[in-house]
């Protein structure tokens, strides 16, 4: 039997703010074309560790992509400023100039995220949350991504709007093998989507399958607290 | 009155053109406080050159690209209070530069005096300026993803601290490039209010460019036509014109 394709490979991997340990030597590996759910309560590094994987940030150990690895990082939060001049419009475009992408690579995310055409010009201050986050897929989906990061992209999307998106990076993974890396606080998702689940808090870490891994028992010792199957998080990092 | 020679029209048109347009960027970064204090380390950069009985613009220039790495480095370490550095380091440059320059020469420095222009200028200039637009032109879609996210900027194979790096250079080329018609104190005000202006009317980037561009070549043009009318230094009139034309923009806005 050959051994499995490994998208991604992180070995001991360890991330220091100054003096504190965020995450401390964590290894674990992602097969081509399946989904990682990470979860994790507030504070335990769910999003330093996509910052340490997209190379945002010093870390130690290894972090090793498959060749010819394309990474689309769709983040939680961005800072932008409301009256910032760039439409929904201006950002697809540079990202299609930059990666060669034609109108109808444009056209055609817009349709897979089901996105207005009106957002093409409107400022992206203006975006509600769940447009603004559909936007930041579909420009990442113009780079044409082996691997999604996803953290939290439900996050300020209403149900059936969540279903969609679900739905969507589904059938990227089924029609082109796309591995997704997913931060998501909603466990009924984990165990829906994922093969595997990661879970980082800051006495415990565990990786393996869902069914396995997240037992109730295990559940409340990560989040300190008795946690139900839908668990619901609209808090920050 | 000396009529103004095409040549020197060129110039000053294509200085407004490259500081409009660099503008934007230095607006939507928020770096204006940065844009306004580099501008200033230009002058101990001339009082230097003019002691040593160089063009003052080679030692401007030379204190500019020094002024540009500094802040580069500054944004590199995020646990530095930038702002108070650059407040500090600059406005010692500024107090450095004015005991190095005395009289006229700082005066000029300071505000700007057009002059004779030599061909070799001229041609400097002019080449700097197309150097600015070009670059802009190039780097706009990657400054755009970088403005995004420098997080999501990284995984699409931009290499954001070079980027930040060649704009920053951009901007201090650009401020150069304004010295003789602004001078050290005016010339960021020239990267800052066409952009600004341009931002409260525009409804995404291309308009933005144009307005800021527009705005910066009107200033200019009409400044420097209006300080030879009146007989007095173009860096003021030029700022002048163009604060009136943020005003005029502010209060249509607040009408609407």
């Amino acid at each position: 039997m050959p051994a499995p394709a490994y998208a991604l490979t992180v070995e001991h991997l360890t991330v220091r703010f100054g003096s504190s340990e965020v995450i401390r030597d964590l290894s674990f590996s992602v097969p081509e074309g399946s989904t990682l759910a990470i979860i994790g309560p507030n504070g335990a590094g769910k999003t330093v560790l996509f910052r340490a994987l997209v190379g945002a940030i010093p870390y130690e150990g290894t972090i090793r992509w498959a060749p010819g690895a394309r990474i689309g990082y769709v983040p939680q939060k961005l800072d932008l400023e409301r009256n910032l001049p760039i439409t929904g419009g201006d950002l697809l475009r540079a990202r299609a100039r930059l990666d060669g992408a034609s109108r109808a690579d444009i056209e055609r995310a817009l349709e897979r995220l089901r996105i207005g055409s009106e957002v093409l010009g409107k400022l992206l201050g203006t975006l509600s949350g769940g447009q603004f986050q559909r936007l930041l897929i579909a420009f990442a989906l113009l780079g044409n991504p082996t691997i999604l990061l996803l953290d939290e992209p439900t996050a300020g999307i209403d149900e059936p709007g969540q279903e969609q998106l679900y739905e969507t990076v589904h059938r990227l993974q089924t029609e082109q093998g796309v591995t997704v890396l997913l931060i998501s606080h909603e466990l009924s998702i984990v165990f829906q989507h994922a093969r595997n689940v990661l879970c980082l808090s800051r006495e415990y870490t565990c990786f393996g399958v869902p069914r396995q891994v997240l037992t109730p028992e295990f559940l409340a010792q990560v989040y300190g607290a008795p946690v139900g199957l839908y668990l619901h998080d609209s808090h920050t990092h | 009155m000396t009529p103004t020679p095409i040549s020197s029209l060129a110039l000053s048109a294509s200085m407004a053109v490259a500081a409009g347009l660099i503008g934007c960027f230095a607006l939507m970064r928020r770096m204006t406080l940065a844009a306004d204090a580099l501008s200033h380390v230009a002058l101990p950069g001339i009082g230097l050159a003019l002691l040593l009985r160089m063009h003052p613009l080679t030692g401007a220039l030379a204190a500019l690209g020094s002024g540009a790495v500094l802040i580069w480095a500054l944004e590199r370490r995020t646990h530095i209070a930038t702002e108070t550095v650059i407040g500090v380091v600059f406005s010692a440059a500024l107090a450095a530069g004015a005991l190095l320059t005395t009289g006229d020469e700082l005066l000029e420095a300071l505000f700007g005096a057009p002059g004779r222009l030599a061909p070799w200028e001229l041609g400097a200039g002019l080449v700097g300026a197309a150097a600015v637009i070009a670059f802009v032109v190039a780097a706009r879609d990657r400054m755009i993803v970088t403005l995004l996210s420098p997080d999501i900027a990284l995984t699409t194979g931009i290499n954001v601290p070079r980027l930040n790096l060649l704009y920053l250079l951009a901007f201090a080329l650009t401020v150069a490039l304004g010295l003789r018609y602004l001078g050290v104190l005016l010339m960021g005000s020239l990267v800052i209010i066409p952009a600004a202006t341009a931002r409260r009317l525009a409804r995404g980037l291309r308009q933005m460019l144009l307005i800021s561009v527009a705005v910066a070549l009107f200033s200019t043009l009409v400044g420097v036509w209006l300080a030879q009318r009146l007989d007095r230094g173009s860096g003021p009139v030029i700022i002048v014109v163009a604060a009136a034309c943020f005003l005029i923009t502010a209060i249509r806005r607040g009408e609407n």
